[in-house]
């Protein structure tokens, strides 16, 4: 029998075996391991697990039909909350959303919650079982901007709805931050990310690709000149921070954004694909989050030794567990509690190494983390050739700055209701990054499916 | 997929090609740029755009190959496609701006054009001379067979001055020796200059016109992926400020840019664009025989 306070083991690629390629990491549970891991669910009454997720799975529920071993049921429960599980049962902060508040966890591991969702939802999709049809169309047009997980959650409740929803992508390929920023070996785009926009593109939501809303066309003109009775903005937050440090326009630093897109969405990796990408021996990716960790493991799988930099210590790496977890075990070196002063360059304008300064943790910050303080005299190169800058993002002001009667707040982000979506101009809905600056997929989704109802009420109002 | 309505050729390795693109075609300005992409394994490239037309849904779009994925570009024929072409990207020339056409009517204005950048040049000097100011233009090439665009210029332009680096055509020397010689001989002063050629041109207009305290506007084409300021890949140093050309240009002032810096960052694919460039002319027989590019390995 196994230890009922530890969750089944899921298998994964060897760590040495997949430093070196770009296949998914996590090999997720079979059908045996998926109900001995359901059976663990106590199935609470008052239901924690449901309470973290930002789009209320009903969690008990769909494992319980699993314990039965009912994958398809499971399926259909997950579906009337989520468009997008397999992505989610991926990419989620599991350990601070629905398994942090599972019952389980007080004594032992919490149920595999995460895990669980990603096989029921590769189990549907590899035995073609599709969502629910829609209700009958109502004829009503609404536009949605961008194809991010906000927006195709969004699109996909609109559509359920009966609406006729238009996905505006400013990329040629849908799917936002599921496609350029989170890599291949987390996430895989052709069986995973390509397959749940299908999904949303059968239920009747339609695709534009290559349109830019604010330079292509402009809000005011989808819903004057179009016919678009509503609009949901989830464009995420595209813009990369940079330190503002000596060095940083040198040849060989580069945003992770840039660095990302290069190998995710242009697929620079394979020998097929066009685009090129710095194949860098030594890398410094400098941050700890998410996107950090996808960079360095990224520049790994290209055949670097990487070091991350962090200003604080690793209690406050904002990355996912998993995700650092996953890093240590590929040989990441973590050079925590030291922020770098300079980039430092050759006579060509290519960096040499990177110039940083030691850390230690004071007081606690506005954040409630401890700040990060310099420890004078401390400052040590470290020589590097490439440079990752993993900052942040800050949301694109394309469309707030074309759109009249949209509000920003300081920060550039759209001011929206965080109940329905509601911003400052009458029928135009947003969330997700746009509204929070960077968050997660599964936040973003929340926000896309509270603005669909918002979206259904305004509309229905209004008839 | 974005159809090619017509594929021809101005000179020996400059190409035009007419694209279906409604939604561009209405909403674009001169100095805005595209971005192009052949097919699905392709390279997102960023283009000027060289002329436009609203009514028939159309852009222009002038290229000269220079790596693989240009090259890949040139090989593309009449009702043939690119699978996407997004746009108008970037801000507008200050110029063309109805809102300040009152300001740009009372400039004396100068275009210095270089190779094949004499084409972004045409839809601004057209849409000035359609808004009724009629700039002068210099046009220079290597030599007369690549002098492009003539024409179409003087339909469009006040003065054309045409200089070929060999004195084959028009005047003899670079656009520089140009600008000289109307400012010093022939009693000839700008209140306005726009220069759009290859950045080492664009970097000896800009030390020129500096001589003569004349404004100079260049058009900057650095490294881009995205075109919509979401990868940084564009940063340009602009006096003391990083911009991201994609975004905030990809018109600057000249005087303000570090084209020394600008031109050792847009070599910094260029081995890699070598390399392909050299596997897509000599496909299955490029075996890496040079012994330096690892292809044998």
């Amino acid at each position: 029998m196994a230890d009922v306070l530890k969750k089944v083991p899921v298998r994964e690629q060897e760590p040495k075996v997949r430093a070196t390629n770009f296949d998914e990491v996590c090999l997720g549970y079979n059908k045996e391991e998926a109900v001995e891991e359901a059976q663990r669910c106590l199935h609470c009454k008052n239901a924690k697990c449901v309470q973290g997720c930002p789009v209320n799975i009903n969690i008990p529920d769909f494992i319980g039909e699993l314990k039965e071993g009912k994958v398809e049921e499971a399926y259909k429960v997950i579906s009337e909350s989520s468009a997008l599980p397999a992505i989610c049962g991926r990419v989620c902060p599991q350990e601070s959303q629905c398994e942090g508040k599972c019952i389980r966890g007080i004594k032992g591991e919490p149920v595999s919650i995460g895990k669980l969702e990603r096989f029921v939802a590769d189990w549907a999709r590899e035995n073609g079982i599709k969502p629910p049809a829609p209700q009958a169309k109502n004829g009503k047009k609404v536009a949605v901007i961008g194809s991010g997980p906000s927006g195709l959650t969004c699109a996909g409740d609109l559509a359920k709805l009966g609406y006729d929803v238009t996905i505006f992508e400013a990329l040629h390929e849908p799917g936002g931050v599921l496609v350029y920023g989170i890599p291949e070996f987390r996430l895989p785009k052709l069986d995973v990310v390509a397959k749940e926009v299908e999904n949303v593109k059968s239920l009747g939501v339609k695709i534009e690709t290559n349109v830019i809303i604010g330079k292509s066309v402009t809000i005011d003109e989808l819903m004057d000149e179009e016919g678009f009775e509503a609009v949901f903005i989830g464009s995420g937050a595209g813009l990369p921070m940079f330190m503002g440090i000596p060095g940083e326009t040198a040849k060989g630093v580069f945003s992770a954004n840039e660095y990302l897109t290069r190998n995710n969405l242009m697929k620079a990796f394979r020998d097929d694909y066009d685009t090129p990408i710095v194949h860098g021996k030594k890398v410094a990716v400098v941050g700890g989050g998410n996107v950090a960790m996808d960079a360095a493991r990224t520049a790994l799988r290209l055949g670097a030794e990487v070091h991350i930099i962090y200003r604080r210590s690793e209690a406050e790496l904002p990355a996912r567990a998993e995700e650092v977890h996953h890093a240590k075990e590929e040989g990441i070196i973590f050079d925590l509690l030291t922020n770098p002063t300079e980039i430092l360059v050759d006579e060509n304008d290519n960096v040499r190494g990177i110039r940083c300064i030691r850390m230690e943790l004071g007081e606690p910050d506005a954040s409630g983390r401890r700040r990060p303080v310099e420890i004078p005299g401390s400052e040590f190169e470290i020589e590097v050739d490439t440079v990752i800058m993993s900052l942040g993002t800050s949301p694109n002001p394309l469309i707030s700055s074309t759109t009249i009667g949209l509000d920003v707040n300081r920060k550039k982000c759209i001011i929206a209701d965080e109940e329905t979506g509601k911003t400052s101009k009458d029928g135009v809905y947003a969330g997700g990054d746009a509204v929070t600056g960077a968050a997660t997929v599964i936040l973003a989704m929340g926000a896309g499916k509270a603005a669909a109802k918002g979206i259904h009420e305004f509309l229905s109002a209004k008839s | 997929m974005y159809k090619i309505l017509k594929a021809g050729q101005l000179a020996a390795n400059i190409y035009e090609m007419v694209v279906d693109a409604p939604r561009v075609a209405k909403r674009c300005l001169p100095g805005q740029f595209i971005i192009a992409k052949a097919d699905e394994v392709g390279e997102r490239i960023p283009l000027t755009i060289c002329d436009y037309d609203r009514e028939a849904g159309t852009i222009t779009i002038v290229f000269q190959p220079i790596g693989a994925s240009t090259e890949k570009f040139a090989q593309l024929k009449t009702g043939d496609s690119f699978r996407d072409f997004v746009g108008p990207l970037g801000q507008p020339s200050e110029l063309c701006l109805e809102s300040e056409l009152e300001e740009t009517k009372k400039k004396r204005i100068l275009f210095v054009a270089g190779g094949v950048g004499t084409a972004p040049v045409y839809p601004q000097a057209k849409w000035l001379h359609e808004h009724g100011v009629d700039v002068d233009v210099i046009i220079g090439a290597k030599t007369k067979d690549l002098v492009i665009m003539e024409d179409k210029f003087k339909s469009v332009c006040g003065n054309l001055y045409i200089t070929t680096d060999d004195g084959s055509y028009g005047r003899s020397g670079m656009v520089t020796k140009v600008i000289e010689d109307l400012h010093e001989k022939e009693g000839k002063s700008y209140d306005h200059c726009v220069a759009i050629g290859p950045m080492i041109m664009m970097k000896f207009c800009c030390l020129t016109t500096k001589k003569y305290n004349l404004k100079t506007i260049v058009s900057m084409n650095p490294i881009m992926v995205d075109g919509t300021g979401m990868c940084g890949a564009c940063r340009v140093m602009v006096g003391d400020e990083v911009k991201f050309a994609c975004v905030d240009g990809p018109e600057f002032d000249g005087h303000l840019i570090d084209f020394d810096a600008a031109m050792k960052r847009q070599a910094m694919y260029k081995t890699e664009e070598g390399r392909k460039l050299l596997e897509f002319r000599e496909g299955k027989t490029h075996h890496g025989g040079c012994g330096n590019c690892g292809g044998d390995k």
